[in-house]
């Protein structure tokens, strides 16, 4: 282990960004592990003072500060709010990184990063493998939301009422496409992202549906791999940045005009990280950046660019909406979806606190399962009181964590992704 | 007693889970909002009964412990940095609403209640309550009213202290002290109640405060209006109360403030003028009427180069919005912020204006000012890096000169800030030696010890 002065050193280069703190404590107001604990160590200006108090080396215990700083959901709603417009996503995640350089990668998130996530066949044949015996260790839960729960005691499972993994991943449906702009005189680049290619296929087949009922040509590469969000958020920028120069090596050997997700944290993290926190190859910036101009979530893609039309309504079939953090927050995407759900068709009720996090966090769901509980909690509980038969959203993390929010309560809701409602209208 | 001895003492009262030890956690309630140096204190407690409260003051003067209670930490004068040592009381555990009564029009809460969750949950049952410190979507009634805080509605409704009807606190024997009551009226005994006001914790520990509920208003009209010069906005404030109309809000923002907002919003404002002010008038709808005509009036007499009345709740917004970007865009400039409220009487802002533009242009300092114009209380905002000790040293002069002005106006240190550990040594020089005596004797009496927020308000000798 470094010296706790060089340690200090290497935080005092965040010290340009970290004095924009004014510490005023709004983010007090938006935080929701602070909403949760009431802890000043909890939110953003603690964490902060903390990070200060290491560089200035007024603080002895780096763990302990290193605890603190991983309790957060990385949801960015205090940087959205932030009177003095701290950069607070880059500071937590080169702070990770730092922290990561310091006390190095623990053994299992060395396993998964380097071992599984870097290595995108070796992560789809054990995925395939978990999808086929998954079923002898989990029961059903909640079929309207189609959840199971573990048969017995399960470590890192715990009470969990999760998402199967899906019997036929996506880039075992489609393995890869390319076909040239239809009536639309658009073609995009489809970027699928590991939770919707294993636990959710049907999304990315929804997504496929409608491009190609409005005429889009599609280049969906195989062999695509994590966006390196897990990596990054954990410290790993080795791992990202190998993940970024996989996916970069196989998107640009396509041509299009767009390329389009439908997971909400995917997109932010090409748009937002990619270009910034990269470190390899500085021959790739003017890439990144291109590409970073190219990206948007699909929902965005159907109203900006495409501009579908509302659609008349079904039937009274009810729909709510969560905002997730990485379209609200990192994004400013917040009507698109709200269109799409209406263009489906749908009977559209705000739900109270839409934008707030449902407390998924990626990793955060695994390290604070409690906190993540409790967060998610209140999102079902607004989900349940909104009155809606289906709670939609953009993101499939917060689908999973959704998903097991309402199974918990015993909640007879569908959750499903915007463009799934959208597909089913067509 | 070891810090051990003395955690395991706080942890019998408060439980284990409510008393924080480590040195993440105690860094972390070791400052606030003022820019000024954090102080580490021991322990941290968080109380969350009333019982509780009252032992864990007990305990603190039992054993001689500084004692600094804390709602969110949003203080600009350093009254929740703690005294080294000491022991941080949290109130967040303590945020229950215990009543709302309409039909008698107060309410009793708990220290730790939010300000904005407060005010809502009166809204809710169709009652208003006024003060609105900017920093109320955090900040806590027990803060407001150890603060005295202030806000955007000051003219005409009043402060804090014009809302609080009682105050029940822990002495530093641990007794509870009842004071004020549920009535319009009362004049049993001292004022305690209003002793507790502004008292920066040095004085006891609330417990509870029952405060007042007005009804609201049931319309409201918002204008902007902009001037060739401040000495213009300045008469237009000065007409506008002469005609006896008393606006909900009348804030002002200078040129400087003016270009910032415009530079980070994009609104369409003037840039080119000198001075904004933004006007809300409210009250029964043909009051507001009639007194939105005459305001229109006297902002064209004195000299308004343009006039824009909100038409629509959207166009309302528009016009608290600049307002609201005043500070986070002011904020964004430089890396230190540093928040003034020195506040003169209203007809002396022009000559306060012309003081701070002096004291930036002598210093070579960055001051962008804005605030309540209606009750002169302004924020002048010097835009700085605290890690350049050349110019940090200027704006410790800045500092200086501006109460020094503001003095010699006829005004005040602190119209909302406080005065905390920032103004304590200015205090003599606003009051008198004696003032000062009388408050330390008073201080000697109630807490002989000092252990309630040492440092704050009085020092020393």
């Amino acid at each position: 282990m470094a010296d706790i002065h060089k340690l200090a050193q290497m935080f005092q280069e965040l010290d340009d960004q970290l004095v924009n703190c004014m510490k005023c404590g709004m983010c007090q107001a938006v935080c929701p592990v602070f909403g949760r604990t009431g802890r000043e160590a909890d939110v953003t200006r603690g964490k902060i003072a903390l990070l200060e108090g290491l560089a200035h080396e007024m603080l002895t215990d780096p763990e302990g500060v290193n605890d603190k700083l991983n309790r957060c959901l990385l949801c960015g709603t205090c940087q959205a709010n932030c009177p003095s417009g701290v950069s607070v996503m880059d500071i937590f995640l080169k702070a990770r990184a730092i922290m990561t350089g310091y006390f190095g990668l623990s053994p299992v998130k060395k396993a998964i990063f380097r071992g599984m996530l870097k290595n995108p066949k070796l992560f789809n044949s054990l995925t395939s493998m978990g999808a086929k015996f998954q079923g002898l260790f989990t029961k059903p839960a909640n079929d309207m939301l189609g959840t199971s729960c573990a048969r017995f005691n399960a470590p890192v499972v715990g009470d969990r009422h999760f998402k199967a993994l899906a019997d036929k991943p996506l880039h075992k449906l489609v393995p890869e496409m390319d076909t040239p702009a239809g009536k639309s005189g658009i073609k995009v680049g489809f970027y699928v992202g590991c939770v919707i290619d294993k636990m959710f296929p049907n999304v990315g087949q929804a997504i496929l549906k409608v491009l190609d009922h409005h005429g889009v040509g599609v280049y969906l590469p195989s062999g695509q791999a994590c966006c390196g969000i897990p990596a990054l958020s954990s410290g790993d920028t080795e791992t990202f940045d190998t993940l970024v120069e996989q996916n970069m090596k196989r998107l640009m050997a396509g041509e299009f005009d767009y390329l389009v997700t439908g997971c909400a944290t995917c997109t932010s993290t090409i748009k937002e990280l990619w270009p910034t926190m990269y470190q390899g190859n500085e021959a790739l910036a003017g890439d990144l950046a291109a590409m970073e101009r190219k990206t948007m979530d699909i929902s965005q893609f159907l109203v900006d660019i495409l501009h579908i039309e509302p659609g008349k309504t079904m039937g009274g079939r009810s729909v709510t909406y969560h905002d997730p953090c990485h379209l609200k927050n990192s994004l400013g995407v917040t009507a698109q979806p709200r269109a799409v759900i209406e263009a489906a068709g749908c009977d559209f009720k705000e739900m109270a606190e839409a934008g707030t996090c449902c407390g998924c966090g990626g990793s955060f769901n695994i390290a604070h399962y409690e906190l993540s509980k409790a967060i998610g909690g209140r999102k079902a509980d607004n989900i349940i009181d909104s009155g809606a038969e289906v709670a939609a959203t953009s993101c499939p993390a917060c689908m999973m964590q959704i998903m097991d929010m309402l199974s918990r309560k015993g909640a007879q809701k569908e959750v499903r992704h915007v463009i799934e409602l959208y597909a089913d209208s067509l | 007693m070891s810090n051990d001895a003395l955690a395991k003492e706080f942890k019998a009262v408060v439980g284990a889970e409510n008393v924080m030890t480590s040195e993440t956690d105690r860094h972390s309630y070791s400052y606030d909002a003022a820019v000024l140096d954090s102080v580490m204190p021991a322990l941290v407690v968080r109380p969350e009964t009333s019982e509780a409260l009252g032992a864990v003051t007990k305990l603190c003067n039992d054993n001689g412990l500084p004692l600094t209670v804390r709602g969110s930490g949003t203080n600009l004068s350093g009254g929740t940095i703690p005294h080294p040592g000491g022991v941080v009381v949290l109130t967040n555990g303590l945020n229950r609403i215990l009543e709302i009564n309409e039909a008698d029009m107060y309410a009793v809460v708990e220290p730790g209640v939010i300000t904005a969750t407060f005010a809502a949950e009166v809204a809710k049952r169709g009652l208003f309550y006024p003060p609105d410190p900017g920093s109320q979507t955090v900040s806590t009634l027990g803060g407001n009213v150890a603060e005295n805080a202030g806000g955007l509605r000051g003219l005409k409704y009043g402060v804090t202290k014009d809302y609080v009807m009682g105050v029940d606190f822990w002495d530093v024997n641990g007794e509870l002290i009842k004071s004020g009551s549920r009535t319009v009226k009362c004049v049993t005994g001292y004022n305690l109640a209003g002793l507790m006001v502004a008292s920066e914790g040095t004085l006891g520990v609330f417990d509870k405060i029952i405060l007042k509920l007005v009804p609201p208003a049931q319309a409201a009209k918002s204008m902007m209006a902009v001037f060739p010069s401040m000495k213009a906005a300045s008469e237009t404030v000065a007409a506008i109360i002469a005609n006896k109309i008393v606006p909900a809000t009348l804030e002002m923002m200078d040129n400087f403030t003016i270009r910032t907002v415009e530079n980070f919003r994009g609104a369409g404002l003037p840039t080119d003028a000198a001075a904004l002010l933004l006007i809300e008038v409210d009250g029964h709808p043909a009051q507001v009427e009639d007194e939105a005509a005459v305001v229109e009036r006297i902002c064209k007499e004195n000299g308004a180069t343009e006039l824009k009345v909100a038409k629509d709740a959207a166009e309302r917004n528009a016009v608290w919005q600049a307002r609201r970007d005043a500070l986070p865009a002011l904020a964004k400039l430089r890396p230190t912020c540093v928040l003034e409220d020195a506040t003169v009487p209203r007809s002396k802002i022009p000559a306060m204006i012309e003081a701070l533009e002096d004291i930036a242009q002598k210093l070579d300092l960055t001051i962008g000012t804005f605030g309540h114009a209606g009750d002169g209380n302004l924020h002048p905002t010097i835009l700085t890096d605290k890690r350049n000790k050349a110019e940090w040293e200027r704006v410790e002069k800045g500092i200086d000169m501006i109460f020094d002005r503001a003095l010699a106006l006829g005004g005040t240190l602190s119209g909302e800030h406080g005065i905390g550990l920032a103004k304590a040594k200015y205090l003599e020089q606003e009051t008198s030696r004696g003032t000062l005596a009388y408050s330390r004797r008073m201080k000697s009496v109630l807490d002989p010890k000092g252990i309630l927020n040492p440092g704050k308000i009085v020092t020393g000798e």
